[in-house]
């Protein structure tokens, strides 16, 4: 490939599986290590340490999943939609098996978000769900990863499912802002975002602190996943490579 | 491009595309002639979007005052499901007789004919959609104040569901089973559509200022205008040379 003063060197670098498939099982241990230490001790504090909610008592515990959750999801979908474009870009065939990967966890964690809230929501609120703006994008955004996965898994070519999912994530990135600003925009019941870059949050530090190292935790911890789905698809792909076959036989 | 036409001044090409013979003007012209020779596909459609909305009266109540509470929504719904009900067949034809590998390959651009096919689906499918409605109005006893309402939302809202759609259609064209999968993928994008749509017929029948929904409405439209041709040209490449 022809050099490009404008774009690193890792960024081609990155476009080689092999080199990614090294790289990242450098990276794991760090990220596992990283993983257990900021989950065990954000866990442990926000059960066991941060003081109880002077109104809902101690069910506003759940929000040491349902924020990071929730956060998470929606970082997941523009993670999905930028490797998405890279993919179509600059046809590199990691970002392919990067947005593909990134479905899968991000529904999950989408899921995570609204049961967690739905669990929440019954004692707080007195009811399972609302349809107010929040919860409706958040299960929006659930069905938008649905439609990525179903599309993916409905077409054969590798190339083009990447591709037409890519076109589709793209697509669905419109729906991003409308869940982040929902709280603003309308009069809702959900209330306001917890962290903003601007402001201090309106909670004590002894309780948003757990929160910030679990957000973190959680970051780490979709960083481990990806990795090992990643590798996972690079070893299915490239399995006729000699590399692998050399990985694989030792 | 002006290798291949060397006899031609390269503000000819601009021309061209106003002109009445110009990729647009053509594009619309052959769809529209097509769906004429088949009119039972026309029409198909609007039964459809009657047949829905008469599932709710049997299926829900009769009640004169339930079913105008709940008719804004019924209507929106059904005029939803009517389009995208006749979206699987966008591409389809063009894409099994080797049409829409034409398409693509000619030096025309693909933004304009690909607007052209999602204009002349509008024209036969949300435009009688949202002429129609007013009889639904009435079957589900909508008050006329709403009927305004329900015509300019649909009127507004309807080109934007043809958008949207295009980009499934054109995502699954070359998938065998399209018509589930389609739905998937467009339905949720068709969610913001239906909260405003509904929101404004609401607004029209309680009497509040309908310009705020209607102006939402018509951002989209625009929005869709500008951006979805794209989407649905890259879907094309995509999935024909897939």
């Amino acid at each position: 490939m022809a050099e490009n003063k404008w774009l690193p060197r890792w960024f081609y670098q990155l476009a080689s599986p092999r080199w990614c498939y090294d790289i990242t099982g450098k990276l794991l241990p760090i990220f596992v290590i990283l993983t257990l230490l900021t989950l065990v001790t954000g866990t442990v504090w926000a059960l066991a340490f941060a003081p109880a909610d002077y109104q809902q008592g101690n069910s506003f515990r759940i929000i040491y999943i349902h924020v990071p959750a929730s956060i998470l999801a929606q970082s997941c979908y523009m993670l999905m939609a930028l490797a998405g474009a890279i993919g179509l870009i600059w046809k590199m065939k990691v970002a392919d098996m990067v947005a593909k990967s990134c479905a899968p966890i991000g529904a999950s964690l989408a899921i995570l978000s609204l049961v967690t809230g739905a669990i929440w929501g019954k004692p707080t609120w007195g009811s399972w769900w609302v349809w107010d703006a929040r919860l409706t994008s958040m299960l929006i955004l659930l069905f938008l990863y649905l439609g990525v996965i179903a599309l993916n898994s409905a077409i054969e070519s590798e190339r083009t499912a990447a591709q037409s999912t890519a076109v589709l994530a793209l697509v669905g990135l419109v729906n991003i802002p409308i869940i982040k600003y929902s709280v603003d925009w309308w009069n809702t019941l959900h209330q306001p975002a917890t962290f903003t870059l601007t402001e201090r949050p309106a909670m004590p530090a002894e309780m948003w602190v757990p929160l910030l190292v679990m957000v973190i935790g959680f970051y780490c911890f979709f960083a481990v996943v990806m990795m090992l789905r990643l590798r996972n698809e690079i070893i299915q792909r490239e399995r006729r490579s000699r590399w692998v076959r050399t990985l694989i036989t030792g | 491009m002006s290798d291949s036409m060397p006899n031609r001044p390269a503000g000819d090409v601009m021309n061209t595309e106003c002109r009445v013979d110009g990729p647009f003007w053509g594009a619309l012209k052959r769809e529209l002639l097509l769906s004429y020779r088949r009119k039972s596909d026309l029409v198909n459609p609007l039964i459809f979007f009657l047949m829905v909305a008469t599932l709710f009266p049997l299926g829900v109540s009769p009640d004169p005052a339930f079913l105008a509470d709940v008719a804004p929504g019924v209507v929106w719904v059904a005029a939803l499901l009517a389009t995208l009900l006749s979206m699987d067949s966008l591409f389809r034809s063009d894409f099994e007789d080797g049409t829409l590998e034409q398409i693509l390959l000619s030096p025309q651009p693909l933004y304009l004919v690909v607007l052209a096919k999602v204009l002349a689906h509008w024209m036969l499918t949300g435009l009688p959609l949202t002429l129609l409605a007013p009889l639904l109005g009435v079957m589900l006893f909508l008050p006329s104040d709403g009927m305004w309402g329900l015509m300019l939302s649909l009127l507004l809202g309807t080109p934007t569901l043809s958008l949207v759609g295009a980009i499934g259609a054109a995502l699954t064209v070359g998938l065998r089973k399209g018509g589930v999968l389609i739905s998937l993928l467009v339905l949720p994008l068709y969610i913001p559509v239906l909260i405003f749509g509904s929101a404004a017929v609401q607004g029209a029948v309680t009497g509040l200022p309908l310009g705020g929904y209607l102006a939402l409405l018509g951002a989209m439209l625009s929005f869709g205008l500008v951006m979805a041709p794209l989407a649905i040209g890259a879907a094309l490449r995509i999935s024909v040379s897939g």
